[in-house]
């Protein structure tokens, strides 16, 4: 049976719609982490008026460092991360974690609830504080790029 | 012929009523509330409320801050509403005492299911030692790694 087309659409039109459909998607998602980066660069400044942007080297290098002055079994970040931060993690209770990097898990740092609630816990388990907002802005840029 | 059709849906039935459950000893309620899914289920299985008592409960939602060697802090209200979750249902809140009160006494409140003489029991004498050590397995809060129904309540796989 022949299937037969009632209303003649182009198919560059078609592209074009479908294209238009997908971008405030992808846009969101780093609207908003841009949102939340935004928000601890200006905490940053209120704290250190010299503040030249957020590294995402230094980002890295907290991520891989072992700082171990937590809680005996997170001492660092990696812990239950790994050390790829396009792998799969895993809790210390066994259950998988997604990967930190955004291009492998596009829905991170998002939330802003969501990024503090777990920077205040994780930050405390791992550093036996809390993080700066230079900190938290480091390692969101350096995952952002991942 | 012995059996109509009749007699026939009368076996099925009370097949149903004895067969089954006779098998189906180790299942609980899967939990439903959303929020205990989410905030106890970021971390580690959620856990069935029937296998902790009540006062275990409190002392575990109280203590967040310092979760078995991790800060897994809630706002006030989440907290509340999932140690309200948790207690309605624990295992000593029926007036008949769940399966995990076996060997506890009233006033015990272990912080960790692994601790409950029943699941002690359940486990020491069928577990060798060596499962434990697994990478897969990895702790013994991870029950799906043995019981891959363990979120819907249902441990009958042992």
């Amino acid at each position: 049976m022949k299937i037969r087309i009632i209303v003649p659409l182009h198919p560059k039109l078609i592209i074009a719609v479908l294209a238009l459909s997908l971008l405030p998607i992808q846009g969101s998602a780093s609207e908003l982490r841009q949102q939340i980066i935004a928000g601890f660069a200006q905490d940053a400044k209120l704290k250190n008026s010299g503040f030249a942007g957020f590294s995402a080297g230094r980002g890295q290098t907290l991520f891989l460092s072992k700082p171990a002055t937590g809680k005996p079994d997170t001492p660092s970040c990696t812990t239950c991360h790994s050390i790829n931060p396009a792998a799969k993690g895993q809790t210390r209770a066994g259950k998988e974690i997604a990967p930190m990097a955004v291009s492998k898990t596009p829905e991170r740092f998002t939330d802003s609830k969501k990024v503090e609630k777990w920077f205040r816990r994780n930050c405390k388990s791992v550093l036996g504080r809390i993080c700066t907002a230079l900190e938290k802005g480091d390692f969101v840029t350096f995952m952002s790029n991942q | 012929m012995l059996m109509n059709s009749k007699t026939y849906i009368a076996a099925a039935f009370v097949a149903l009523a004895f067969g089954a459950p006779a098998q189906a000893d180790e299942r609980y309620a899967p939990v439903r509330d959303q929020t205990v899914i989410k905030e106890c289920g970021a971390c580690h299985m959620v856990f069935q409320p029937q296998m902790l008592p009540a006062k275990s409960w409190s002392k575990i939602v109280d203590g967040l801050a310092n979760h078995f060697g991790e800060d897994a802090s809630l706002d006030a209200d989440t907290a509340r509403q999932i140690k309200a979750y948790l207690v309605k249902d624990a295992a000593d809140a029926g007036w008949w005492g769940g399966k995990f009160m076996r060997g506890l006494s009233k006033t015990s409140a272990p912080l960790r299911i692994t601790e409950t003489p029943y699941w002690v029991r359940e486990h020491n004498e069928e577990v060798p030692q060596r499962a434990w050590s697994d990478p897969k397995v990895k702790s013994k809060a991870n029950c799906l790694a043995c019981h891959s129904r363990a979120d819907k309540g249902n441990y009958d796989d042992d």
